[in-house]
């Protein structure tokens, strides 16, 4: 029996940047909508680890629909950030060719840049290259340039776009797990470990799921592979080695791996890429790292030699890719009002944008939905303290002392912003969606000092037990009461 | 601008010895700025004993030992900001503090003590590979939730890194009902006190398994187990030898690393060993009137040392700020080699120097009944057998101001381990 908040005309699978990116341009129209997501966050899973890179379009396959959307995906990237207040910078990308041999590669991307319409791309030689970016390796003899590359931080996406969508009436239902899709007379049954949910729609945006949903309503087989990336995250002391994100020439498995910086002044070296069988498989690996490491030692891109004890983290994330290499987008032949946003490897983060817009057109048009008459389209962001101006920041703790509290002191994030954190729309309930939403926790000592400090204001204001509090919702607690 | 004479930074052990021995010595407008809401420091979560015995002949706990200074700091009358943050500092001795009440403000100092301490080196820092769970926790952290939040931060307990907080963290872990299944030391060597290892290993028996490293961590929420592997002479895990530990808690006790990103906002010359400032006999840095002391200037096995060193810095605070300045004299450097990792100071004035000047520094390896051997320029003058030497323990030499004065063409002061 289908009680009425489990009905809705669609149910998104997934709060990735895809899920949540259509979830708020869905949201522009007048339908009942959800998101589930099995993690207790947005953006904690596929998307959760990924170089955070904002692609400018040379590297897909002219024609494709990877081209297609990177491009425009690129210049939404600009528009939602000023609209939806997170961070972006445009930061440029080269790719570097160290050998005279491999030119034509150069070249060859050159040439996909211009077919897929990337503004400003072209080639530097070996001269210009090293004036922009002194530090790159001695071997290098040219080099692709694409000033359109940027950085993004993925969390501050899929966070800024759920908590839009979440206020113009996406329901968010997060540690909701999709088990099954299964079609009915009406449209779909979700079967879910927090019961059964009817909709007319499904939006499949399960990342490295997504062929498990979509070959259970669908003839049309297709078939994900979790491709794992590894990376080393470097100190900020390091941030300023390169300005622009610097590519190797790419290989079989994508793109290579970086040296790039963070849109938070980290710099990173990854990501590696191998094909793993077990979907939640998060985990890094001895080999890898041990194969990350010994590219930095062996100067990779870069000629300053990088310290490997400033790296403060090492991370993981599984790319969900498809067999034929592009993204899936739309309703299989075979099961109607069943929309697929799957494959979305990357530039996937990038398109995420043009990926929400398209779809929401496509369901709005087979639902004949009508767009709203009262949409919300600003968001406002977490107010990062350390990035005002000294007046600003005294105005701020006048009027709201909370601010004047440090909590993480290698980031300097304040009391306020974890409050406000926690308490803006799908606010922050555990360790991790504080560090997300205000990097707390995110600074050289990795939380060594602010741990204890983020769990007691999570257990004040959210009103429960320090034993409740967990680092990524349930079963990651982290304290146990004392034997009295 | 609000000024002050001497500003102290931190008000662990080290800064509250500084302002206490600044104000001692004339100086009345000392001020200690903390980020924390009680002075004391990282002692006030040490609750074991052991501390103090160098200084008071005492086994103190650290929230006692603190409070031997803290009284002091209040008795002498020093103006202490408690819950405020140092956010910057300038090489004109500008220094940005911000805390609720107060909100955000400037302190113009004449003299400036830095005294931050130090912080653990993270797991990230070590790159081990595995899942990232909940229960992963460096050992002061998981002190602190217990021995002032009141939590236990888990019931079965791995520990990584024998350093002096790991160590000790077994045996409190263990007094709260905790089991803790061993400590696993990557170096064929423990880098904690001996005593700490009788007393909070050997006597629980909780085995260390030296050459050893965690090569994985199990679990996705929660820690579910770890793998130890034995590692070989490059500390490189030798594969056959990984044995799994099912706990739900990783302790991390893998290193401290002094905090110094305020030094570097002011350029000081920096040790690249020790991460920290490079100072000379009476503790001042690269800066003059910027002092440095306490484990932001290197990190000591001894609070003691702590304190006797912060002690010399906040005198000479003081006499920066009452003058007369004397144009510095003539300067003996310090070089730590064979064996000698670096020195504490790096320069020496001998004409300034009073009676005695220690020289501490730390080894790089264990060593068995070798010498610490001083080298004025080419010239042996002093060595001292050592049944035994280690990372683990600082060590020291003493030089005498007579001996110094002798050598009026003296350019270098050499610390070796030497073999007989």
């Amino acid at each position: 029996m289908d009680d009425i908040s489990n009905t809705y005309e669609v149910v998104i699978i997934g709060a990735g940047v895809t899920g949540c990116c259509i979830a708020r341009e869905l949201s522009k129209f007048q339908v009942s909508a959800c998101v589930i997501e099995k993690g207790d966050d947005v953006a904690s899973g596929t998307s959760k680890g990924n170089s955070g890179v904002i692609h400018s379009g040379f590297d897909a396959k002219p024609g494709s629909l990877m081209a297609q959307l990177n491009t425009v995906g690129n210049r939404l990237m600009w528009e939602k950030a000023e609209e939806l207040d997170f961070p972006v910078k445009m930061n440029g990308a080269l790719v570097v060719c160290t050998n005279e041999n491999e030119r034509d590669k150069l070249d060859a991307l050159l040439d996909q840049g211009i077919k897929n319409g990337v503004p400003g791309v072209r080639i530097l030689e070996r001269g210009e290259v090293l004036e922009m970016e002194p530090n790159l390796t001695d071997k290098t003899v040219a080099a692709l340039y694409a000033p359109t590359g940027g950085v993004i931080c993925p969390f501050n996406l899929a966070i800024a776009m759920a908590e839009n969508a979440n206020i113009n009436g996406v329901e968010f239902r997060l540690e909701t797990e999709a088990l099954s899709v299964e079609k009915t007379g009406t449209g779909y049954r979700v079967r879910t470990n927090r019961g059964d949910i009817s909709a007319v729609a499904v939006v499949n945006a399960a990342g490295v799921y997504a062929d498990k949903f979509h070959n259970m309503v669908s003839g049309d087989k297709i078939r994900i592979t979790a491709r794992k990336g590894e990376y080393l995250l470097f100190d900020k002391i390091l941030g300023d080695i390169f300005r622009t994100s610097v590519f190797p020439l790419p290989g079989a498995m994508g793109k290579g791996v970086l040296t790039a910086p963070t849109i938070h002044g980290n710099l990173y070296v990854g990501p590696s890429a191998n094909d793993v069988e077990d979907k939640e498989a998060v985990n890094t690996t001895k080999a890898v790292l041990d194969d990350l490491a010994d590219k930095v030692r062996a100067n990779h891109l870069c000629k300053v030699p990088l310290p490997l004890n400033k790296v403060i983290n090492s991370f993981s994330g599984l790319r969900p890719h498809e067999d034929r290499h592009d993204f899936i987008i739309g309703e299989p032949p075979d099961a109607e009002r069943f929309f697929d946003a799957a494959g979305i490897e990357s530039p996937g983060l990038t398109c995420s944008p043009a990926i929400g817009e398209m779809l929401s057109e496509i369901i709005a048009e087979k639902m004949s939905l009508p767009k709203k008459d009262r949409f919300i389209s600003k968001r406002r962001g977490v107010t990062r303290f350390d990035h005002l101006t000294r007046e600003e920041k005294k105005a701020l703790v006048r009027e709201a002392p909370r601010y004047g509290n440090v909590v993480c002191r290698c980031e300097t994030i304040t009391e306020g912003e974890i409050l406000d954190a926690i308490h803006r729309p799908l606010g922050a309930r555990s360790l991790d969606s504080v560090k997300r939403r205000t990097r707390a926790g995110m600074g050289r000592c990795q939380g060594g000092f602010c741990t204890p400090k983020v769990m007691a204001i999570l257990s004040r204001e959210l009103g429960i037990k320090m034993s409740d509090v967990t680092k990524k919702g349930s079963g990651s607690w982290m304290v146990t009461e004392c034997d009295k | 601008m609000e000024t002050c004479e001497i500003a102290v930074i931190g008000g662990g052990p080290a800064g509250l010895a500084a302002a206490a021995a600044a104000k001692k010595h004339g100086v009345d407008g000392v001020l200690i700025i903390d980020r924390d809401n009680r002075l004391g420091g990282i002692l006030n979560q040490c609750i074991h004993n052991g501390f103090g015995l160098h200084t008071f002949n005492e086994e103190l706990t650290g929230p006692e030992y603190a409070a031997r200074f803290v009284d002091e700091v209040d008795r002498l009358g020093i103006r202490c900001m408690l819950n405020t943050m140092v956010l910057d500092i300038n090489e004109r001795k500008e220094i940005t503090v911000m805390n609720s009440s107060d909100g955000l403000t400037e302190i113009k100092a004449e003299s400036v003590i830095l005294a931050m301490g130090c912080r653990e080196r993270p797991r990230g820092a070590l790159s081990i590979p595995g899942y990232r769970p909940a229960g992963i926790y460096s050992a002061g952290t998981a002190q602190r939730l217990i021995n002032i939040e009141g939590y236990m931060p888990g019931k079965e307990i791995v520990i990584l890194g024998s350093g002096d907080i790991g160590l000790i963290m077994a045996r409190r872990l263990t007094l709260e009902g905790a089991v803790v299944k061993a400590v696993a030391e990557i170096m064929p060597y423990s880098s904690g006190l001996k005593r700490n290892i009788v007393q909070c290993l050997d006597d629980f028996g909780i085995p260390l398994k030296l050459s050893h490293t965690v090569v994985d961590i199990k679990g996705r929420t929660r820690v579910e187990g770890v793998s130890i592997a034995q590692v070989d002479g490059n500390r490189a895990p030798i594969e056959g030898t990984e044995e799994y530990y099912a706990c739900d808690t990783l302790l991390l006790s893998v290193g401290l690393i002094p905090e110094n990103e305020l030094s570097q906002k002011i350029n000081l010359a920096m040790d690249p060993v020790t991460n920290s400032p490079i100072v000379n006999d009476i503790f001042e840095t690269s800066a003059p009137g910027v002092f440095a002391c306490g484990n932001a200037l290197h990190v000591h096995d001894l609070v003691d040392y702590v304190s006797e060193e912060a002690a010399i810095a906040g005198k000479n605070a003081a006499r920066h700020v009452r003058g007369p300045r004397t144009a510095p004299g003539r300067q003996i450097s310090v070089k730590a080699a064979d064996g000698v990792t670096y020195t504490v100071p790096r320069t020496i004035d001998p004409q300034r120097a009073e009676g005695t000047v220690k020289i501490r520094f730390r080894v790089r390896d264990v060593y068995r009944g070798h010498c610490l051997n001083v080298y004025f320029d080419g010239d042996k003058v002093q060595s001292s057998k050592k049944m035994i030497l280690t990372p683990g323990e600082m060590e020291e030499v003493t030089l005498k101001k007579s001996d110094l004065a002798k050598r009026d063409d003296l350019k270098e002061i050499t610390v070796k381990v030497e073999k007989e």
